[in-house]
């Protein structure tokens, strides 16, 4: 097997996740696809890191998992405010900026 | 280790060994099956746990490729810390919170498909026409301070040191970031019980069917003994109080089948003769009299 496959799967995986934060509604799932976009991308830089012969390839994983780690505190802290005010964590309904 | 093998290792890699070949294939597998079951799952805990499986699949892929340490962070911190919070938020807000199916905007669904559908095109393109050249292989880089994690070691506190700094700001600031968002202010006095039980006995006063005692607590059996669970009065009917207003209203009371309880007549006789004495029975004192 060529060590590229690697790269192929991790754009499938990132695919896959766009596709999820575009047609799902429910905003917990929304940024579950993100988090497997996330880590599609570090598929990615690990395999590049392997094909370059150094290391620093997972250091930026590391720093896109602690990006990864703050972003889903602050997310998920966005969601339940959301919730508690609107009681619904659907995309859809957090519209009053909107109008 | 000897210069030989080192230069044996380090030699450009263009097709990967048959166990490594086996992971790969079996781990694509899962992780896509994995993505589709993430998006496509109704419910958003299966969600989750589809979540789950590919992260691991990753965290297999990582070692696969000599990044040991990554592959045991991925478990740790995205399955072990990130997921649980993930769930530990959907059971706060409600698991069952039931996703709208109607469209907002017309035919998004289907552009959406179509613009992953592109995308993924697009980005497999740019990677089968790059000039992708032989894999080096992390095995020389990993030698290089003894191990995987030293090797990281020296990078992240020499070459990325600035970079590694500034990430622990960005920790504390979303920690903090997620207290304030969640906290809430009190805008009324928290009632004490000394006013909480003057109040009750205030509305006792107009209506005398308020219970100002405690309530009773529900019932505990060698079978069961949770929340649900009905206490039993003294002439065997399950009572109602003994379960919290919210399980009631949401659903019957587990049915609770008391134990036979002796009749008076078998009790009396199962006892010794000079017991059944003692008994005001009518019917034992006929005995006795016989």
């Amino acid at each position: 097997m060529n060590p590229d496959n690697y790269l192929y799967l991790s754009a499938i995986l990132f695919s896959l996740g766009a596709l999820g934060v575009l047609i799902r509604r429910n905003a917990i799932v929304v940024f579950m696809c993100i988090e497997l976009m996330l880590n599609a991308a570090n598929l990615a830089f690990v395999t590049f890191s392997r094909m370059h012969g150094k290391l620093d390839g997972q250091i930026i994983a590391f720093f896109t998992m602690v990006v990864a780690a703050a972003e889903v505190v602050v997310g998920l802290a966005i969601i339940i405010t959301v919730f508690r005010t609107r009681r619904s964590a659907s995309v859809d309904d957090a519209n009053l900026l909107k109008y | 280790m000897s210069a030989p093998a080192l230069a044996v290792i380090a030699a450009p890699v263009t097709s990967t060994g048959g166990g490594e070949t086996f992971l790969f294939w079996v781990g694509a597998i899962v992780s896509v099956l994995g993505a589709l079951g993430l998006i496509f799952s109704k419910k958003a805990v299966h969600s989750a746990l589809f979540l789950c499986s590919v992260m691991i699949c990753l965290a297999l892929f990582y070692m696969a490729q000599g990044a040991i340490f990554l592959g045991v962070v991925q478990i740790v911190v995205y399955t072990g810390a990130i997921m649980m919070l993930f769930l530990f938020v959907l059971m706060l807000i409600g698991v069952d919170a039931a996703e709208s199916l109607t469209e907002n905007i017309r035919g998004q669904r289907w552009a959406a498909v179509l613009v992953a559908v592109l995308f993924g095109a697009v980005l497999l393109g740019v990677f089968a026409h790059a000039q992708l050249g032989p894999f080096a292989g992390t095995d020389a880089a990993n030698a290089a301070a003894g191990g995987n994690v030293q090797s990281l070691a020296h990078l992240l506190f020499a070459k990325y040191y600035w970079a590694f700094e500034v990430s622990s700001a960005v920790l504390i600031t979303s920690a903090l970031g997620a207290m304030v968002l969640t906290h809430r202010e009190r805008t009324t006095e928290r009632k004490s019980q000394r006013e909480l039980a003057g109040e009750r006995f205030k509305r006792y006063e107009k209506d005398p069917s308020t219970i100002v005692t405690p309530l009773p607590s529900p019932g505990v059996y060698a079978q069961h003994n949770s929340v649900d669970t009905p206490a039993l009065l003294p002439d065997g009917m399950p009572s109602e109080l003994s379960v919290n207003a919210t399980l009631r209203s949401r659903g019957e009371p587990r049915d609770i089948r008391p134990l036979p309880v002796p009749l008076p007549r078998e009790a009396a006789g199962a006892r010794a003769p000079g017991d059944a004495a003692a008994d005001d029975d009518s019917d034992a004192h006929l005995e006795v009299e016989a």
